[in-house]
């Protein structure tokens, strides 16, 4: 309770503070990223202030992805919500159920008159923020994917290829294998293990994650990733854990560091780790695809993005809106895009940014850098594939970690903890559609 | 003889208590009361769809076997800290009574955990017991004893405790130190001459007049316990591995704050509020009689 009235007077504070008279329209823009990438957030935010002197983007940093969220809809519940708020994929559900709190994109975009093409947007990356119409709710932000990192140095130390990273699970056994034997401790390590063992596996395969086209065609989906490939999948990684090959090192990000720091030898992450791994990395690394199961039929199919997107918030005046049209027309302009996506790491989200990238040569001079949006591209969406949208979606996350960390522990077999893990996401499915639907108008 | 103070006019008494009334009101009665009303409703996270539900949200915790068992996680966890914190603060300020030379630096560096963040203070047993590069995982591994808190419950378990009690115990061994002082020194002095060792001064003599502290502490650990120790687990377990370290506070902002589920945290708060009062209801009416001032 304390904590809610503290964000609440943080909120109010902020944006009473922003509201001073001024000639130029405010547009408050709340953001939850950090070093590198917040700088080149402010830097694109400032350009953006000296193009034109009617509007001014005021770019706040709210904390992290949570704490953004809930500072925002603390400050929508008092009246006093920004402009602009960045939300993290997991939250998309949320906004698009919270009906007037959220205003979308393709109607800012159409009502400020603004040029606005959602097929220039890469499709794995517009099909994640569309309704089931095609159009988009958010505007498409910083999009990374799952992809497969390994420690070169440490690849010849075993006597492996270094230019030859595994293709296949059973590589990965095989190269691990070989690691463990020269005397590395941690062959193999994964950040984020729900989004990339289980949902990017998911996309990677084909196979459905939760019923109603994963959410995509309503609010009753239920949760099926406990199916044949998931399970086989876990129960390689569990039997990883008991020999040795698997270094479990946390829920989210905190593996990260495992890998970066030399520990480990191989990882699967967010394909937005290159920068870091550049910029600490005392060893030659490389990128390549998430590893596969061939026998899957039709395997490998794409990657699905996670990250964040911006939000445009409900109840705001016409004046502000036009505002917020002409900086997000600013910001998806192909220089921004690639300059943006090349300074962080995150994957270019429009087609022609991408192109312009390749143009400038940005992939040649730094491998590995196009594996993510490759992956993104390399089949058009199936259902399967699109994206992942369920409700209580950060709950979900937390119940699948649980659960794996109980395979981990070698307390549960992964069938058990998989259903168990999908009877548990359900009940908070089910309790998401009560809350979005109660006296539903 | 009227034992009452007596006011010239009717309205000073209130007018006394009306800025401690009015934080309480402000800052305890009023959002103890929108969380019972909260935990009433089922609600969208912007708030834009709400329904009364009168109790279902206590109705879903209750068949929750996931929430049932954090009572059983807090229990375990309360009582460690609370054990922990108070029987080494209190051989702490024993020891720190006893000794002649120095005894201003003991103090010195005994209070200092307590001026560190509870974050801070989790943050540093954690680094300390990371299984990678931690110096003391290190130790316990060549010892082969092999510490892994991510996957391991107990010992996940551990380094909660560790944490929260290291920053408690400065508390306790303050408050134990000051009424080990106040002891008249005639009362140990006369022990001592009677033939009685320190232990036996300890035990007879010490302890039973430490009683009115003890019982204080009691009380402030418990509740330390149940509530400020949020900070410890989220800056090193947040809840795992599984829900081995979910506490209820934890639980409450893990479904609140992470989950945006505001009437089932709501429920969970009221459930903790209840669980609170009854605990320093049973304190006070039972404990405190044994107590002697």
């Amino acid at each position: 309770m304390k904590m809610k009235k503290l964000c609440l007077a943080l909120a109010a504070a902020c944006a009473f503070g922003a509201s001073s008279a001024q000639a130029a329209t405010d547009i408050q823009f709340w953001y939850a990223n950090t070093g590198a990438i917040a700088d080149e957030i402010n830097s694109i935010v400032n350009r953006f202030n000296a193009s034109q002197s009617a509007y001014k983007v005021v770019a706040v940093y709210k904390g992290d992805y949570s704490t953004t969220m809930t500072a925002a809809i603390a400050a929508y519940r008092s009246g006093k919500a920004p402009d602009i708020v960045q939300m993290f994929e997991v939250g998309t559900a949320t906004m698009i159920a919270s009906g007037k709190a959220i205003k979308p994109v393709y109607e800012v975009m159409a009502q400020a008159h603004e040029k606005f093409d959602p097929k220039s947007y890469l499709p794995a990356v517009a099909s994640y923020y569309s309704d089931t119409h095609g159009r988009l709710m958010a505007m498409p932000f910083n999009s990374s994917t799952a992809v497969f990192f390994y420690n070169k140095d440490m690849f010849k130390k075993a006597g492996l290829d270094p230019n030859k990273p595994p293709k296949t699970w059973d590589e990965v056994e095989q190269d691990a294998l070989k690691l463990k034997g020269a005397g590395i401790s941690c062959p193999f390590t994964t950040a984020w293990q729900s989004w990339v063992q289980l949902e990017n596996m998911s996309a990677w395969h084909n196979v459905l994650f939760a019923t109603k086209q994963n959410g995509f065609g309503g609010m009753d989906a239920k949760l099926v990733f406990n199916n044949e490939v998931l399970v086989r999948h876990i129960a390689k990684l569990s039997s990883w854990v008991k020999s040795g090959l698997f270094v479990y090192a946390g829920r989210t990000n905190q593996p990260d560091a495992k890998f970066t720091g030399g520990d480990c030898a191989m990882y699967t992450g967010s394909s937005s780790v290159y920068g870091l791994a550049q910029g600490t990395a005392k060893f030659a690394f490389g990128v390549s695809e998430l590893p596969y199961y061939p026998d899957v039929k039709g395997a490998p199919y794409n990657t699905i993005i996670g990250g964040a997107s911006l939000w445009v918030m409900g109840g705001k005046k016409p004046i502000e809106y036009k505002g917020v049209a002409k900086f997000f027309t600013f910001l998806s302009s192909p220089e921004i895009q690639a300059e943006w996506s090349q300074k962080t790491g995150y994957v270019p989200i429009t087609k022609a940014a991408y192109e312009l990238s390749k143009k400038e040569g940005f992939y040649e001079k730094n491998p590995g850098t196009d594996v993510a949006i490759k992956q993104l591209l390399l089949r058009n969406p199936t259902v399967n594939t699109k994206g992942i949208r369920l409700g209580n979606f950060p709950q979900i996350r937390t119940i699948i970690d649980e659960e794996l960390e109980a395979v981990w522990a070698q307390k549960k077999g992964p069938k058990q903890a998989l259903d168990d893990a999908v009877t548990r996401g359900n009940a908070e499915l089910v309790k998401f559609e009560r809350a979005n639907k109660a006296g539903a108008r | 003889m009227e034992k009452r103070a007596q006011f010239p006019v009717s309205w000073l008494p209130y007018a006394l208590v009306a800025p401690q009334l009015a934080i309480t009101i402000v800052f305890f009665i009023w959002p103890a009361a929108q969380a019972m009303w909260q935990s009433l409703l089922v609600q969208n996270a912007f708030g834009t769809n709400t329904e009364f539900v009168w109790f279902e949200n206590f109705k879903v915790l209750f068949a929750d076997p996931i929430y049932l068992e954090s009572f059983k996680v807090t229990a375990l966890f309360s009582a460690l800290v609370a054990v922990l914190a108070l029987g080494i603060g209190l051989v702490l300020a024993a020891a720190c009574d006893h000794v002649l030379r120095g005894a201003r630096a003991y103090q010195t560096l005994i209070i200092w955990p307590y001026a560190v963040a509870p974050a801070i203070a989790a943050v540093l047993w954690a680094f300390m017991f990371n299984p990678t590069v931690g110096i003391l995982a290190y130790g316990l591994k060549s010892l082969g004893y092999d510490w892994n808190h991510m996957l391991n419950s107990g010992q996940a378990m551990a380094l909660v405790v560790i944490a929260s009690v290291w920053k408690q115990v400065s508390y306790n061994f303050l408050f134990f130190l000051a009424g080990l002082q106040s002891i008249p020194k005639s009362m140990i002095e006369a022990a001592a001459i009677d033939g009685a060792g320190p232990v036996k001064r300890f035990l007879t003599i010490a302890f039973p007049l430490l009683s009115p502290t003890s019982f204080f502490l009691l009380v402030v650990n418990l509740v330390y316990a149940f509530f400020d120790t949020f900070g410890v687990i989220d800056a090193t377990t947040q809840g795992g591995p599984m829900t081995s370290t979910t506490t209820l506070v934890y639980k409450v902002y893990q479904d609140g704050f992470i989950g945006l589920d505001l009437g089932g945290s709501a429920a969970q708060s009221v459930i903790l509020m209840t669980i609170v009062i009854a605990l320093t209801v049973v304190q006070f009416r039972y404990i405190e009689r044994k107590v002697q001032y």
